[in-house]
């Protein structure tokens, strides 16, 4: 099984929209490491013939009439907002990041 | 007064409240005292919300002073784990991330609680996100153990056991992931069941898991959680793995139970879960209750679960892969910490920021692991691997339960062991949960009962009992007369 390297952790670190410290990456990249090799043991009787488990509950799609439900309203909705502005979410930019 | 109170079990308040012989305030406020009283020590709660507690219970009095008819735990005082959204009352999850937050609605667990009369006296401790064995992984400071305040008191539900081990509630709610109902009551002595799956609505629930969690009853007394399961159970539409089917009449097996007779009752005794790893202390009370079974009538032998070895590797797969999902939605737009959004850094920069802020270092684990998992090129061999994993213990249950009408083992290799020891060692840690996982993988229901306390060290041991999906109620049955056999085994002083 291949070892997590510490550039690894950094990648995972940055899908996961992480923004760790160098301390961490050392202490991460020795710990992932550890736990992935004790989990790894799965592949020993995981074998081509078994079919893969999602839920315990076999689920079927569930149809309903389309009626219309009370819900949040705009005021609670927006009521734990870092910020909120004319009714909506207030978020940083989202364009020009690669500029 | 105030003694009894807090000592009380959860059907005995109810029948005096019920019978007006006191009130619910009376009844709150006795917790609340004791409370305010021990907390400082213990730090069982996040969040005590006296004013709305004291306001339920002067309802349920006025509704039983006008001779209505009240639901059978009305005006019975309970904790909360602080996974359960409550409307306009804090939650925070453990996390800093949503330090602060006031939830704009109810979790149907805590609609349904404030339906039923309940008095929810506040929000529990728990591991951040439910992620871990020991409470110690609250953005909040750990919980301590009423056995001994230098042990944890099991996680993630730590605040909810502790809190009924103090005598600061006779009930409490925790959900189960991988264990975290089950094992916090094995460490401190008391009552935890993970229901079937889908049998506890999800919704409101802030999410680990999502194929896994299930929220349950906790309490000191079998009956007791009965009681509390009938309030909680049900089906839900706002959840889509609810269950549409009747709720397993678990407080009629509960009391069929205390007849002390289980002739007849075939009980299979896990192999896996003995032997290297295993206390002695542990093991020698659980052989206590397995010969006290068998005089209770039941015929005893062992059952063999090989795939069950690989059901803790499959969890810390399949867990950290779901939470890596889940744990996406605090993005720091909609709600919740915000960090670093000073006009110049853009949405994934506040984002990444905040996440590293606002997570601590067991919940940037799970989600690292699981994007790793679920990365292409590694998927097949991890999380493939962990589903096919989660057939074969489906499997190993089903051919059980051909032979079996229960299954037994210890609920947790040790007694709870000190703050601090595996806080460095993550696979440590996760073995507290080896005996627990494979009812959630499967999701099945299983419950830990106290089976007394540990010769060696003193402290409190749990007998996990198993049974068949929607059969909750025959695990019920065997816990009650368990516990009656077993008789008291004393409380912690505080």
């Amino acid at each position: 099984m291949p070892s997590i390297s510490r550039d690894e952790v950094a990648h995972l670190a940055k899908l996961a929209r992480l923004a760790v410290s160098e301390d961490e990456l050392d202490l991460f990249a020795g710990q992932l490491d550890v736990i992935l090799q004790s989990v790894a043991s799965v592949g020993d009787i995981a074998t081509a013939d078994i079919p893969p488990t999602s839920h315990a509950v076999p689920l079927t799609n569930v149809f309903r009439e389309d009626v219309v439900r009370p819900s949040l309203g705009q005021q609670q909705a927006l009521s734990g907002a870092p910020e909120a502005e004319d009714g909506r979410f207030r978020v940083p930019r989202i364009l020009g990041e690669e500029a | 007064m105030t003694n009894d109170l807090i000592h009380a079990t959860a059907a005995e308040l109810a029948a005096k409240i019920h019978s007006g012989e006191v009130t619910s305030v009376e009844v709150t406020q006795a917790h609340l005292d004791r409370i305010a009283e021990t907390d400082g020590k213990v730090h069982a709660f996040l969040h005590v919300d006296a004013q709305g507690a004291l306001a339920q219970a002067r309802r349920v009095d006025e509704a039983v002073k006008a001779g209505e008819q009240v639901s059978p735990l009305a005006g019975v005082p309970l904790a909360l784990k602080d996974v359960m959204t409550t409307e306009g009352v804090p939650t925070t999850v453990g996390s800093k991330i949503l330090e602060g937050w006031l939830p704009p609605y109810d979790a149907t667990v805590t609609r349904k609680l404030k339906e039923a009369g309940v008095v929810i006296l506040g929000k529990t401790n728990m591991d951040e996100f439910a992620m871990g064995s020991s409470t110690e992984n609250s953005a909040y400071g750990p919980t301590h153990n009423p056995w001994d305040l230098d042990r944890i008191p099991g996680g993630s539900g730590g605040g909810s056991s502790a809190a009924l081990a103090a005598l600061q509630a006779p009930l409490a709610i925790g959900t189960d992931t991988g264990g975290s109902i089950r094992q916090p009551g094995a460490v401190t002595g008391t009552v935890g069941v993970k229901p079937t799956y889908g049998g506890v609505s999800r919704y409101g629930l802030v999410a680990f898991s999502s194929s896994l969690d299930q929220a349950g009853p906790c309490a000191r007394t079998v009956l007791d959680a009965a009681l509390l399961h009938e309030v909680i159970a049900g089906y839900d539409h706002m959840d889509s793995t609810s269950i549409n089917a009747p709720v397993p009449p678990v407080v009629a097996a509960a009391r069929e139970g205390l007849n002390g007779d289980l002739s007849g009752l075939r009980v299979g005794v896990v192999t896996q879960f003995s032997g290297e790893g295993y206390q002695p202390g542990v093991a020698r009370s659980f052989e206590a209750a397995v010969s006290q079974l068998k005089e209770l009538g039941a015929e005893i032998a062992d059952v063999s679960c090989p795939s069950f070895d690989y059901a803790l590797p499959a969890y810390y797969l399949i867990a950290p892969s779901e939470c890596s999902s889940n744990l996406a939605r605090f993005d720091a737009m909609r709600y919740g910490l915000r960090v670093g959004d000073d006009g110049t850094r853009s949405t994934e920069e506040v984002m990444s920021l905040t996440r590293e802020a606002g997570f601590g270092p067991e919940v940037k684990r799970r989600i690292m692991i699981g994007t790793y998992a679920l990365s292409s090129g590694y998927y097949d061999a991890y999380y493939g691997s962990a589903q096919k994993v989660r057939t074969l213990i489906t499997q190993d249950f089903a051919k059980a339960f051909e032979n079996f009408d229960v299954l037994i083992s210890p609920t947790t290799p040790t007694t709870a062991f000190k703050i601090g020891e595996r806080a460095n060692d993550p696979m440590a840690m996760y073995k507290a949960d080896l005996c627990t996982i494979p009812a959630n993988l499967a999701g099945t229901p299983a419950m830990s009962v106290p089976s007394g306390l540990s010769d060696e060290d003193g402290l409190p041991v749990g007998l996990q009992i198993m049974a068949p999906a929607l059969q909750d109620h025959r695990m019920y049955r065997v816990a009650a007369a368990y516990e009656a056999a077993r008789g008291s085994f004393g409380g912690p002083s505080l």
